[in-house]
Order: C-alpha cells, then sequence, then structure tokens
C-alpha cells in the first residue's frame, strides 16, 4: 500500500533560498502551517503561521514585516524571529505563552530546510544535493503543488519506466522501460538505489536538444533516494562508443545532469512537488537553460496530472483497494518500506505539546 | 561526477536485488549472504527482511565483522 503517515522528526525542504526574503512567505508542511522570512541580516526562519491570538495568519498582508518581526494584520500582536510576542496591543504585559512555535532551519545546496518534529535534531543534518549551488553546473528549477499524496510521488520517481508512456516527446524512449533495474537498499543509511543502464538507446528531446548530439546514446539512470524527502536522479548520456568513466570518476565524453527533486508532504492529500535540473554542459547558454526549464516543467506537470487523477481514484476507493507489483516497482516498494518505518517509527513517540 | 552505481556499494546491511539478463527474475541477495530468485518483487522483500527465517548464506560474508541482527522492517 502506498503509504499516507508522515514522517516526522525529519528534514523537509520548505522552499527555495530565493523564495524567502523580505516578504513574508507561507507554506503548510505535514500539515503544519509555517511562515517563512528572512531577517535583516539575511538568516532565514521559520515559525508557526498562525498568530497566539485569533489564528490569523501571519504570512498573509495585511501581516508584515518591521525590521526582523511580523506584525499580524489583524490585531498587532508582534513576534521576533525566535517566534516569541514582544508587542500586545493596548497593553504592556505579555502573556507568557505568547510565543510561536519555531523550527529550525538548515539552508543548504539553495534550499531552504525545516526540521518537522517534537525532538531536537541535534546532530542530524538534511541530505545534500550539493550541485544545485555548486561552481561547474548550472540549474534551473521550480515547484508545482500536487493535489495528491506524497506516497504517489515517491511511487512516481522510483520507477522511471513510466517515462516510456508518460513523458515520450521530452525523456521518454522505449529502453527505458525495456532494460532491467539493479535495487538495492542501504538500510543502515536508509537509502535506496535504483540503477538502470542502457547501453544503446535512442536520445529522447531533451537529451537531444540540450547536449547536440543526434545519434544514439548511453544513458545511465541512477536513482539515489533519501527517505523521506530527497530524491536525486544521476544522469549519464554519452554518444554510444564513447568511453567509460575513468577509474578516477574523470568522464570528459559524457554529458552529466542531476535531476533533484524535494518531496514535501503539505497535507494528506497534497504535496510539494520541488524539482531541479544541474548540469555539467553549456554552462553560459540561456538557450539551454531556457529548454530545460520549460522542459523539465512540462514533464512534471504530466506526473502532476497523473498523480492528480491517481490521488481521485484512490481516494474514492477508499483502503482496500487493490494492486499489483512486478519487477519494475522493486525500488518502489523497498521506498514504502523504510517510509512506513520512519512514520510508524513517529507515530509510536508522543508528541508534545506546541507552545 | 557521481554515479551512485550500486554495484560498487559496498558495506554491511546492504540488500540487492539484481534483474536476471533474458528472465523475468529477480535475484535477491542478502547482507547475510543469501540468495534466493524470485518472480514477485512483493514475496522478493518478505524473505529478504525475514532475515535469517530461510536465509542459508552461500557464499560467506565478505568480512569477518558480525553482520547486523535487525532487518529492515
Amino acid at each position: 500500500m502506498i503509504v499516507t503517515g508522515f514522517a516526522r522528526d525529519q528534514w523537509y525542504v520548505a522552499a527555495y533560498g530565493h523564495e524567502v526574503g523580505r516578504r513574508q512567505l507561507g507554506r503548510t508542511i505535514l500539515g503544519e502551517p509555517i511562515l517563512l522570512y528572512r531577517t535583516e541580516d539575511g538568516r532565514a526562519v521559520a515559525m508557526a503561521d498562525r498568530c497566539v491570538h485569533r489564528r490569523f495568519p501571519l504570512s498573509e498582508a495585511p501581516s508584515h514585516l518591521v525590521g526582523d518581526q511580523v506584525v499580524c494584520g489583524y490585531h498587532g500582536f508582534t513576534y521576533g524571529p525566535d517566534g516569541v510576542c514582544v508587542a500586545v496591543p493596548a497593553q504592556r504585559r505579555v502573556p507568557r505563552t505568547a510565543r510561536l512555535r519555531s523550527y529550525p532551519v538548515v539552508e543548504q545546496d539553495s534550499f531552504v530546510w525545516v526540521w518537522i518534529g517534537d525532538r531536537d535534531p541535534g546532530d542530524t543534518t538534511p541530505p545534500r544535493a550539493p550541485w544545485l549551488a555548486a561552481p561547474g553546473y548550472t540549474t534551473v528549477c521550480g515547484m508545482e503543488p500536487l493535489n495528491a499524496r506524497y506516497g504517489l510521488l515517491v511511487d512516481n520517481l522510483l520507477d522511471l519506466s513510466h517515462e516510456t508512456y508518460l513523458h515520450g516527446g521530452y525523456i521518454g524512449t522505449p529502453e527505458v522501460a525495456e532494460t532491467p533495474i539493479t535495487t538495492e537498499v542501504h538500510e543502515e543509511a536508509g537509502v535506496v538505489y535504483v540503477s538502470r543502464h542502457m547501453d544503446d538507446a535512442a536520445c529522447p528531446p531533451f537529451y537531444a536538444e540540450s547536449t547536440g548530439i543526434r545519434g544514439r546514446i548511453t544513458r545511465w539512470q541512477d536513482i539515489e533516494y533519501h527517505p523521506p524527502c530527497l530524491y536525486l536522479l544521476h544522469s549519464r548520456v554519452a554518444p554510444v562508443g564513447s568511453p567509460p568513466p575513468a577509474a578516477d570518476g574523470a568522464d570528459r565524453h559524457a554529458f552529466h545532469v542531476e535531476v533533484v527533486y524535494a518531496i514535501t508532504p503539505s497535507t494528506e492529500g497534497s504535496t510539494y512537488d520541488f524539482w531541479a535540473v544541474a548540469r555539467d554542459f553549456a554552462l553560459d547558454d540561456e538557450r539551454v537553460s531556457d529548454f530545460l526549464r520549460e522542459s523539465n516543467r512540462a514533464v512534471v506537470l504530466q506526473d502532476v496530472a497523473a498523480l492528480n487523477t491517481l490521488e481521485k481514484v484512490l481516494a474514492g476507493e477508499g483502503e482496500h483497494y487493490q494492486e499489483l507489483s512486478v519487477n519494475i516497482d522493486t525500488g518502489g516498494l523497498a521506498a514504502r518500506r523504510i517510509l512506513a518505518r520512519m512514520a510508524g517509527e513517529s507515530a509510536a513517540r508522543p508528541r508534545s505539546a506546541a507552545p | 561526477m557521481t554515479t551512485g552505481d550500486p554495484g560498487t556499494a559496498g558495506g554491511r546491511a546492504v540488500y540487492r536485488i539484481h534483474w536476471a539478463p533474458g528472465t523475468d527474475n529477480l535475484r535477491a541477495v542478502c547482507f547475510c549472504g543469501a540468495e534466493e530468485e524470485f518472480e514477485d518483487p512483493v514475496a522478493l522483500w518478505d524473505w529478504l527482511l525475514g532475515h535469517p527465517e530461510g536465509h542459508n548464506p552461500r557464499p560467506a560474508p565478505e568480512s569477518g565483522a558480525p553482520v547486523p541482527a535487525a532487518a529492515l522492517v
């Protein structure tokens, strides 16, 4: 069954760094409304997006920032970047319990990560996607809201054979669905790997237009899923007959595209689908950037349309629907089991009362 | 570049599943060294995660270090 429970005590991508600035941004993550903004010194902060007084959203006008503080647009309750209320209208005493829940934040690899849970993250840090902000790569990115449970997106991304059918004309060719996969689960690290190496495949428009390759290609798809939130697809494309990577990792005959997804559950039936495409070629070519941005967004929107439909179907069938898994689902099944374990562990841990 | 090629990854508590070339079968390899072939990925995961039940390691573990008692559930 597709996992529907949330894995708490985990890092989730709340936004791209460029989305968080001197205007409030509201996001709902694991059902929790969260306010994000940047202090005057550039630090991203996250706190509950509901005024303690009458629950007005602090991300919505006429709520506004004054310096590092956010002022509720309904009655003027004012909060510092740590969520502590510093001013209440018409009285000098600020009630001791007047504070917003604040969330640990890490800004890394162009993402703003927030820790959703009850315990402190301690030494736990978000997984990395270094290409998105590394020299030697150019990145295009976006985010599409998905009206479907997050497990459907996990299923979708762990089985790329759907590219052949859903994404023909962009990234799908017959060889993707025809080529067997290798799956691996590192239990201690909690990482799922799915690998598909095509020795002689048609070059889909996504790669033909961006790389200039006109003939057939060697195409590698190496997935690395770090549940619950981060999905990496290491894509290697080279003309058939090109040498393989050298022992030291050098691979100058191939084109590399790092496709990154952050799968952030919003509510039980909606998900933030963050996507990014980083490439190590044509770094300064704006036409390639525009093409990859438009193409990948089109692909993501094809997934969104399919998964929105699927969500309606599953929601209508309740918990007793039947499904059938085959070989291509091996990685997705592993991901489901890890997510179920994470969600189960979280559910078993008593939740503390939020202030 | 990072390929993330699982075939080169080592270490303990790693489950590997290979799609047997030219067949519809999946070969499951447990971290204990036990191997089994399946036609159904659900049955395959039940067997892998059921370690050590029904696991008869064929090759000895690569290192002399003890394998973890716990399995992914």
